[in-house]
């Protein structure tokens, strides 16, 4: 007997990621999905970020990687809670890890949770965790020709961090060339050139996150 | 690994549905994937015969149907098949305003019990 389901093979993930933004709601706490390839600077970005922000805001992290805590540690040395998942093999984060891990956070206390995604270009795109907002990083040294090769994560995003800015001088990268694919891509997103570890332009990246952040505390669509 | 968690989302609606009509087995499964997804079906067939071991599903063939990705261009109409990396600029015109109409399915169809 033949009986016809239709129905969204990801159903399940897209449950809990509701249930997990219903939380986050209800805590008041506004929660940034990044994502960027393995050594774009996500890591860095974060604890940039954290040093533009942790005066206004109390921040967590959440820290995904296939294996080890390094960078919950490096979090966690400049006074930041961390809380580490280890995927095990997987490529991506899901809703389910995700609601293990606030778990052990005390949603109420904090502003902020940013979570850092598994190093990926392609299959943490597809899933959704329940976040107020999912932002990529592309770094300099990785092309200009990315988003042709990767459209979804660029059309996810809420707004494109360009990181590794200072070292446009030494690769041939059409800057022009990237913000017109981007903005065909998805003409929303805002694109910040920074450079994580010098700290240019992360001042104007945060102030947006700040915005996104002030507009989710204010009850208002984030 | 992408498709071990899509091959446990598929086993999950199967066995609910399954259920819901007293199956007591399951003979095959019908499913739809977008080639964007990034799906690859051979490693989508390992995952799905790991996943459907110890349930009413085991042995269950998995019967994929692959869609390509279509294009039209909002500019000139244009619109065509492309594979993963090439939706983004018209082929016609040049132009970058586009839509997708297809491509990104992810959904399962149907499925035949006992």
């Amino acid at each position: 007997m033949r009986v016809d389901i239709d129905r969204k093979i990801l159903a399940a993930n897209d449950e809990l990621a509701g249930q997990n933004r219903a939380r986050f709601k209800g805590a008041g706490v506004f929660v940034l999905d990044l994502m960027a390839s393995p050594g774009a600077g996500k890591t860095s970005t974060i604890l940039a970020t954290i040093g533009a922000l942790r005066d206004r805001y109390a921040i967590a992290v959440i820290e995904g990687d296939i294996a080890s805590k390094v960078d919950a540690e490096k979090v966690r040395a400049h006074g930041i809670p961390a809380v580490q998942i280890n995927t095990g093999g997987a490529c991506h984060l899901e809703a389910a890890m995700i609601r293990r891990a606030v778990d052990t956070l005390d949603l109420d206390a904090f502003d902020l949770i940013i979570i850092e995604n598994v190093g990926n270009l392609v299959c943490p795109s597809d899933f959704d965790l329940g976040e107020n907002a999912k932002v990529m990083i592309l770094s300099v040294p990785e092309g200009h020709d990315k988003p042709y090769k990767y459209p979804n994560i660029f059309q996810v995003s809420k707004a494109v961090i360009l990181n590794k800015y200072d070292t446009m001088g030494v690769f041939d990268f059409d800057e022009p060339e990237f913000r017109g694919v981007v903005a065909s891509l998805n003409g929303q997103a805002p694109i910040f050139p920074i450079s994580a570890t010098k700290g240019d332009g992360v001042a104007e990246w945060a102030e947006w996150l700040a915005g996104r952040i002030d507009a989710c505390k204010a009850g208002e669509q984030a | 690994m992408h498709e071990s968690g899509i091959a446990e989302g598929i086993l999950k609606s199967t066995l609910e549905a399954a259920a819901e009509a007293g199956a007591v087995k399951v003979n095959s499964v019908d499913i739809t994937v977008g080639v964007l997804t990034e799906v690859m079906e051979d490693a989508l067939q390992f995952a799905w015969e790991a996943a459907r071991a110890a349930s009413i599903a085991d042995g269950a063939a998995l019967n994929v149907t692959m869609v390509d990705a279509r294009t039209r261009c909002l500019d000139c109409g244009h619109e065509w098949v492309h594979d993963r990396y090439s939706g983004a600029k018209c082929p016609s015109c040049e132009g970058y305003l586009v839509s997708l109409l297809a491509g990104r399915e992810l959904r399962i169809d149907s499925i035949d019990i006992d």
